[in-house]
């Protein structure tokens, strides 16, 4: 087998048999299931059902206000007052102004949730303008029939046609999550891989094996060998996670109460925000994104630009990341100091991330992801939204060979800074001398 | 005897220093090579440009009557360096198998030496151990095992015994003569010339990035020596028994003598004298310099000097 090869080889065997990398490919899809079902779980289990008395009906509410058999429930029979209302088994009893002002009152002993009072303010509301157009002379029958005809309006699709007059189904949310989603994977990645490779590079030095690594083979093998190896990690990692939590959703869904897996069809299709913050309607997302299949969304593509970018980005700079590991010696505020240059654009890019996908297709955005700097976060977060109506091809292909130009040449460069560094200790270097040694033979 | 080895005007510079100027000198086949030097004399930068690991400024270096090709010729040396390194997680028996591949072994012939090795060097329980579980001496009893696995023809070991307890050295040093006479070429790399002198066939001496001295261990201290000669007797010796042309006398005790033999006169001379006196020889040798004294001798005055009077002391 070529050294080279045999290098690879070492580097990927001895992380992934390592017990944090077992721990961490296994946890984090079981922590992650947890989460959103557990969300999940809790935000259907905590919808609270809730007998309210109405009192004081001035007429119009009985026929206006509609009960939810899942979270309110209005209830008009007479003789109800604040004194009896717990023992006949209401929750609540609310107090109509019979005169149609504006005071009500809502009488509990335990405080009604965010969801069963924003339901009775929502009908109180609809009530009162229901019966105040009634009042004006519009039916019954008609307002029921705008009511319906209104509510189909809700749901607003864009429907993008390309150049060949097709129609396709586009989903702007959809395309943010998944921009979203592979740019901030990428850039954690080229954090996490960046990391463990300037950590093996100078633990190498360190534990001053390198000397002895590159009495049998050339320093640049040693070093690119170390960047494929924590590559093949990675993309291992990864693919280990989707069938992770591929088997784990499918199996969970087995084991979920019946009743359970109804009432989040129910909150799916019912077309109100469920309550309880950002976290739960983010988990019902997900589950949404996974039972639906979503046309307009070209995966294979999405998959191989993913692929491509995080390789292409992993490359770029972990050899950036190989180069500083070289240099470094035992003081770790060293590596900090040399780092910085490296860390700025990566955090820069993904400040470019947030902005370009509200905006694909402003100017910053498309240089951005063709700059190889930043382009494997922000191109990420443009190909959802279409290739080629937002991304041309020609952005696309550009971006591609930027990047593969842009990491053979710190490969180059990082090759040349590694073979001083790696030799040299007790030393202070700076990126000058860096290029300095970049520039020699 | 063929060379297996000829450097000629290497060069090495760095920045601030010029760490190798000028050396050439050559080494015969199957001969144990000493390569002496304080710290700081480019031994190890020397070291580095004969395995391959830098590359010259200047001057031309050949392996077995070829120019020496890094590329290649890198299997047929091991080499030891100065700074021990070893993968501290790694198992110490997968440790071994792979430097033994990166040099070129296949896997069932690395594994069946390094099996041999282990149980030479009673080394046999070490395989699933960790480094980080050795001590430091194991560590360089597994650094040498890694480094001649591969059967090289070149040797090359930078301070072998620093670390090593007298039982483990000489297990080494036994270790390696065997090596010499199978045919392999040794080269030691020391500031510790008392350790070699006894070994070396043959030495160079570097000093800041020079050439000092090269020749056979006895050569140089033939060439270096001050005619002092140490006698005992098995009677008292009187003064008037030393008033005589034929020497001077540097030291005496009770029963011996240590005299400077005076130019024009043989040792020969001397015992007949004292034959002569009546006086019974109890035993008569020649005092040869230590490496360590020429060495001082040749650089006096400068601080590499003081270092090596310090480890005298």
């Amino acid at each position: 087998m070529s050294k080279i090869g045999l290098i690879i080889q070492r580097e990927y065997f001895t992380r992934v048999r390592n017990k944090t990398f077992i721990l961490s490919t296994f946890l984090l899809p079981i922590m992650m299931i947890v989460f959103i079902f557990g969300s999940v779980f809790f935000a259907v289990k905590s919808r609270e059902k809730q007998r309210v008395a109405v009192v004081n009906d001035p007429g119009f509410f009985r026929q206006n206000l509609k009960s939810d058999s899942s979270t309110v429930v209005f209830d008009f029979t007479p003789g109800i007052d604040s004194a009896n209302y717990t023992e006949k088994g209401y929750g609540g009893i609310l107090y109509l102004a019979s005169d149609g002002g504006t005071q009500y009152e809502l009488i509990s002993k335990k405080q009604f949730g965010l969801e069963s009072k924003g339901y009775i303010e929502r009908q109180l509301n609809k009530a009162i303008e229901s019966h105040l157009l009634q009042q004006r002379g519009i039916e019954k029958s008609t307002l029921d029939s705008i009511t319906k005809a209104s509510g189909k309006a809700v749901s607003l699709k864009n429907k993008v046609t390309d150049s060949d007059g097709k129609s396709k189904q586009a989903n702007a949310g959809l395309a943010y999550g998944i921009g979203f989603g592979s740019g901030i994977l990428i850039y954690i990645t080229m954090f996490i891989f960046g990391a463990m490779v300037m950590r093996g590079v100078a633990e190498e030095k360190m534990n001053r094996i390198a000397e002895v690594i590159v009495s049998s083979c050339k320093p640049f093998e040693l070093m690119l060998g170390k960047i494929i190896g924590i590559a093949g990690v990675g993309l291992t990692q990864f693919m280990l996670w989707i069938v992770l939590i591929f088997v784990l959703m499918t199996t969970l869904q087995f084991f979920l109460p019946h009743e359970t897996m109804q009432q989040v069809q129910e909150v799916q299709q019912s077309q109100q925000q469920l309550p309880g913050g950002p976290n739960n309607s983010m988990a019902l997302k997900i589950l949404e994104a996974k039972t639906q299949f979503v046309e307009g969304v070209n995966w294979p593509l999405i998959i191989f630009c993913f692929l491509f970018y995080f390789l292409g980005g992993y490359l770029f700079y972990a050899s950036l990341f190989a180069a500083i590991g070289s240099v470094i010696n035992e003081d770790p505020q060293e590596a900090q100091a040399l780092m910085l240059p490296i860390t700025m654009p990566i955090i820069f890019a993904f400040i470019i991330l947030t902005s370009s996908l509200s905006n694909p297709n402003s100017p910053v955005a498309v240089w951005a992801s063709i700059i190889p700097f930043t382009s494997p976060i922000v191109m990420m977060g443009r190909i959802p939204f279409g290739v080629p109506d937002t991304v041309p091809y020609w952005q696309l292909g550009l971006s591609m060979v930027t990047l593969i130009g842009g990491f053979l040449f710190t490969t180059w460069f990082a090759g040349k800074v590694y073979r001083t560094g790696i030799l040299m200790y007790g030393k202070k270097s700076s990126w000058k001398e860096m290029m300095r040694w970049a520039m020699k033979k | 005897m063929q060379n297996i080895l000829e450097v000629s005007h290497l060069k090495k510079y760095f920045a601030t220093q010029k760490a190798v100027d000028d050396i050439s000198f050559s080494i015969g086949k199957g001969s144990i090579f000493g390569l002496l030097g304080p710290n700081g004399a480019g031994k190890t930068t020397l070291l580095r440009m004969i395995t391959g690991i830098f590359y010259p400024d200047e001057g031309e270096i050949f392996f077995d009557g070829k120019k020496f090709d890094p590329l290649n010729d890198v299997t047929r040396i091991g080499y030891m360096p100065e700074e021990r390194g070893l993968y501290k997680k790694m198992k110490i028996g997968e440790q071994a198998l792979y430097l033994a591949r990166l040099k070129g072994l296949s896997k069932s012939e690395a594994t069946a030496r390094i099996k041999d090795w282990f149980i030479r060097l009673q080394m046999e329980t070490w395989w699933n151990k960790k480094v980080e579980d050795l001590s430091k001496g194991m560590s360089q009893k597994l650094q040498f095992v890694t480094t001649v696995l591969h059967d090289p023809k070149m040797i090359i070991l930078d301070e072998p015994f620093s670390g090593l307890d007298p039982v483990n050295a000489n297990l080494i040093k036994d270790e390696i003569h065997r090596l010499a006479e199978e045919g392999a070429t040794i080269i030691f790399s020391t500031h510790r010339m008392e350790q070699v002198e006894e070994i070396c066939d043959h030495i160079v001496l570097v000093n800041k990035g020079t050439k000092i001295l090269d020749g056979t261990v006895k050569g140089i201290k033939n060439e270096f020596k001050e005619n002092l000669f140490r006698i005992s007797f098995d009677e008292k010796v009187l003064p008037e028994h030393t008033a005589i042309h034929l020497f001077q006398v540097v030291e005496k005790s009770d029963n011996e003598l240590v005299i400077k033999k005076n130019e024009g006169f043989t040792s020969n001379d001397i015992l007949g004298y004292f034959i002569h006196k009546g006086l019974t020889i109890h035993a008569f040798n020649e005092i040869l310099p230590s490496l360590n004294e020429i060495f001082i001798r040749q650089v006096r005055g400068t601080p590499e000097a003081r270092q090596f009077e310090a480890v005298q002391n």
